[in-house]
């Protein structure tokens, strides 16, 4: 008799606290699963546009160009969902299962994580014209109006007394173009001494006082906060911060910068289960039409489409030499290894 | 005479401080919301995004105060009315989120429930899921604010002893009875307390939500979320506009607190 | 939120119906909701051998980040400890206007974001801010360095504090420091040697108690720190920045020394209230 008590309320115990549990959490999750019903040939589909810092303000206005453009080709209705963050934190947040259709990053070796985990397939980079990569943009200074420390190159900004904002390349996409950038520089103005190189960068990185983990973030604090002398951004970020704030900065393109390739790719893995393929590649293709490169353009990108770069030729500095990642450091998985592992180059420059 | 210079000091100081640690970041947000003027201000609440993240926080709140006032009151019930080995040890398991970085706190649920995760083949067969969804913020939410009631129901209940509790088992009375009749009039206002500094750190939680969100637009966006994204875009007078609404309720709820406090101290004379 | 109720002592008894029940409801939620999240730390770092995780938790940059992390949390605390005996007593001993409001204001740090927090912070201390552009002009910077990530964990720490000793002083009774007086003590002396070793060791708890949220803290802190290397990196960023290099066997490492750390903190404070219990009940 008192056994069976003890047992009953033992159960009772465990009832009462699984039903809260699963009651917590399951009786809100069957929602999402509704997505799973996306078929082409629905009447409404929707997508996951997992993308990084910068672009926000691009794909809410491409979403709308690619929604009207797909109603009129397949009268089907298309939601976008976007979200965005440093690209090393939003390509992990798909890695541990944030299903998005669409990956738009800012750095191959981002993409190229998924491709290692198994969510994208091989060969993802030649899947969409120009490496995958339907806009461009390179590394500018932004400093402040009338430019008064006088910085017109890197070597300026190595120099004592002068305050820079880059954001972390350790967590921020944007913040290894800038590395590799000023990297490239002093490779070409040293003849390739490598020991010199560090010496720079080292020279550089001293001069840091914000390492804000992406770059919105050191955006913000150097146009907002009033921190430092200079900012490296990217260019279209540089551009946009200037079109706010007309009064108070100036863009500066340095002599050489890098050519940075922000890549797109279709989460293979998530499409299937979510039936999205159709739709998801056209979103991606559809980056590569006139009127999309026009809008990148209008969004300070430098569009992949050379004649249409050109009707841009009054915004961009078409004459800055451009280094690669390819061809200068031997694709993004060897750079990685060499600049930004733990213990690598990176490190070693942050050591006493 | 010196006495009164000691006091008015004192005053002075605590009063400075506060003002300069507490009441200054406060004024911060409310003036950037409106210094561009109420249009601005009231675009940047109603918008569709904004709305749905509070619905989102306010969903992930609810859910989150019943489930830890009910861990709360059984957890205090264990710990204050009976003696055991290792209540120490439980004692400390139970408030171990406190003092967890929210980073952690997200990270484990990755861990578990993430594509990484040792769960995902079970919630992959099921078609569940779990973290970059509703449930995952729910139950980071759950996690940090774990011990909030049972921590302030412990001490309450073991103050208050068990003479009281013993005498209606042994008249036959039964748990729950027990439970409602005698003890709860005695720490209703602990209680109520508890659960208002529950919902407070619930509605703000942005670390440990910010890892197991996935910042969907409209979809797994809470609103501490909604103003970091919006701060990302620039849009600082947007950020603190919505943040203000955040400074608003946390206002209301600690009124409600200061009204709880007040008919405790009466109810003790 | 931390009373520390003097407590009138459990006697020994099985005569209250119900333990099996809500032993097993604690026992079950909290293995479902923070034991078994937290034991996939241990499953995480079952592939790693303790030499590998001996080296990443021992790793220069990391245990820089320790210093900072505890030295800035531990000032921060201090200077918490200092001013929570400062406000309990002024908000338990003296009426002045706006009292009600200043002591409600005490909690306004757990119920704000802690995102919102570190914007409104940076922004204030920031070379723009209010406060910090006063302070730009003499030639000191808040915003981005150790002494903003002070501020943060201050602004955080307040309640802890201010709650643990607030109820003890309530408690005591104004009697004995009204006889001291008539007895000619000194204020501070009396201060010192009747009401101090009263509230000390409520003092302590809160001590500890903001001290691990100092260290643990994120949200507020990383807008308002630098987050250069050796200098003004917490430990939670650089978890952060192991994750976002695709390293979670380092970042449960790192996580894990953490979490070890809090527990440790805390069984100490829970002793430590234990014991105060007993003296109490003498």
């Amino acid at each position: 008799m008192k056994r069976t008590s003890i047992l009953s309320r033992k159960a009772l115990a465990l009832a009462i606290t699984l039903g809260l549990i699963t009651g917590a959490f399951t009786g809100c999750a069957s929602k999402d699963s509704s997505l799973a019903a996306n078929k082409d040939s629905a009447k409404s589909v929707a997508i996951t546009n997992v993308s990084y810092d910068p672009t926000r303000e691009l794909y809410e206005q491409y979403n709308k160009l690619f929604q009207t453009y797909w109603e009129k080709e397949k009268g089907q209705k298309v939601e976008i969902t976007q979200s965005h963050g440093g690209s090393g934190k939003q390509a992990r947040s798909v890695l541990e299962g944030n299903e998005a259709d669409v990956v738009t990053l800012a750095l191959e070796g981002d993409v190229d994580e998924l491709r290692k985990a198994g969510l994208i397939e091989d060969g993802w980079v030649n899947e969409f014209p120009k490496n995958s990569a339907p806009y461009t943009s390179t590394i500018v200074f932004l400093v402040r109006k009338g430019n008064p420390k006088n910085l017109k190159d890197w070597d300026d900004i190595v120099k004592s007394g002068v305050e820079v904002i880059t954001p972390d390349p350790k967590s921020s996409g944007g913040a290894r173009w800038n590395f590799l950038a000023a990297w490239a520089f002093a490779n070409k103005k040293f003849g390739g001494d490598e020991a010199k190189d560090k010496d720079f960068l080292k020279a550089l990185y001293a001069n840091v006082s914000v390492l804000d983990s992406g770059a919105r973030g050191a955006t913000t604090t150097f146009v907002e906060n009033g921190q430092g002398d200079v900012l490296l951004a990217w260019e279209n970020e540089a551009f946009l911060s200037l079109k706010e704030h007309p009064d108070d900065f100036e863009v500066v393109t340095p002599s050489l910068s890098i050519l940075a390739q922000p890549s797109v790719a279709v989460v293979d893995t998530n499409v299937k289960k979510h039936g999205t393929e159709e739709v998801s590649k056209a979103y991606l293709e559809y980056l590569y039409s006139d009127e999309a490169q026009r809008l990148e353009g209008q969004n300070f990108y430098r569009p992949s489409n050379p004649d249409i770069l050109k009707e841009f030729s009054s915004t961009f500095n078409l004459d800055i030499e451009l280094v690669n990642i390819d061809d200068d450091f031997g694709g993004w998985a060897k750079a990685t290894e060499k600049f930004f592992a733990d213990g690598a180059i990176f490190d070693e420059i942050y050591k006493k | 005479m010196k006495e009164k210079i000691v006091k008015v000091i004192l005053i002075l100081l605590g009063g400075a401080f506060l003002i300069i640690m507490l009441v200054l970041p406060l004024a911060t947000v409310l003036v950037y919301a409106l210094r561009q003027g109420f249009e601005t201000f009231s675009k940047a609440i109603t918008d569709e995004y904004a709305v749905k993240a509070l619905h989102l926080t306010l969903l992930a709140t609810g859910i989150t105060v019943i489930v830890n006032t009910i861990f709360g009151v059984f957890a205090a019930w264990t710990i204050a009315k009976f003696r055991f080995r290792g209540k120490q040890a439980l004692t400390t398991l139970i408030d171990i989120p406190f003092s967890i970085s929210p980073i952690i706190a997200g990270l484990v649920f990755i861990l578990v429930f993430g594509r990484i995760g040792w769960a995902y083949p079970l919630l992959e067969a099921w078609d569940i899921k779990i973290v970059f969804a509703v449930p995952g913020i729910v139950l980071a939410t759950i996690f940090v604010t774990f011990p909030f009631v049972s921590r302030e129901l412990i001490p309450l209940m073991q103050a208050q002893g068990s003479d009281e509790e013993e005498a209606a088992a042994l008249m036959g009375a039964g748990g729950f009875r027990i439970f409602f009749k005698v003890t709860l009039p005695h720490i209703k206002w602990g209680l109520l307390y508890g659960v208002i500094l529950c919902t407070a750190r619930s509605l703000g939680e942005f670390g440990a939500v910010s890892v197991v969100s996935g910042h969907l637009r409209g979809k797994t966006n809470t609103l501490p979320l909604h103003v970091e994204i919006l701060f990302n875009e620039f849009k600082l007078t947007a950020a603190f506009s919505v943040s203000s609404i955040l400074v608003l309720i946390a206002v209301i709820i600690l009124i409600l607190r200061n009204i709880v406090e007040y008919r405790v101290k009466r109810e003790e004379r | 939120m931390f009373h520390l109720k003097k407590n009138s002592g459990m006697r020994k008894n099985n005569v209250i119906p119900g333990f099996g029940l809500s032993m097993g409801i604690t026992i079950t939620m909290l293995s479902l909701i923070v034991l078994l999240p937290l034991f996939s730390v241990l499953l995480t770092l079952s592939g790693t051998t303790f030499n590998d995780f001996w080296r990443v938790v021992t790793d220069e940059q990391t245990v820089a980040t320790y210093k900072v992390s505890l030295s800035c949390a531990a000032i921060a605390t201090t200077v918490n400890v200092v001013f929570g005996i400062l406000l309990a007593w002024i908000l338990t001993r003296y009426q002045f206007p706006f009292r009600r409001i200043l002591d409600g204001l005490i909690e306004l740090p757990f119920a704000l974001p802690t995102a919102v927090a570190g914007i409104s912070l940076t922004t204030l201390y920031s070379g723009k801010g209010w406060i910090g552009g006063w302070f730009d002009k003499i030639g000191i910077k808040i915003s981005y360095t150790t002494v903003g990530i002070v501020i943060a964990m201050i602004f955080i720490g307040i309640p802890f504090v201010v709650r643990s000793i607030q109820p003890v002083l309530e408690k005591l009774d104004p009697q004995y420091e009204e006889a001291a007086l008539a007895l000619g003590a000194s204020r501070s002396r009396i201060f010192f040697k009747v009401v101090f070793p009263e509230i000390l060791p409520a003092a302590l708890t809160g001590f500890g108690l903001a001290f691990a949220r100092c260290i643990g803290e994120y949200g507020s802190v990383v807008f308002i720190a630098g987050n250069i290397p050796y200098k003004t990196q917490i430990t939670p960023l650089i978890i952060m920045n192991k994750l976002e290099q695709f390293n979670y066997a380092a970042a449960t490492s790192i996580a894990l020394v953490m979490v070890i750390f809090a527990f440790i903190l805390l069984f100490g404070i829970n002793l430590l209230q234990a014991r105060i219990n007993k003296i109490a009940r003498g």
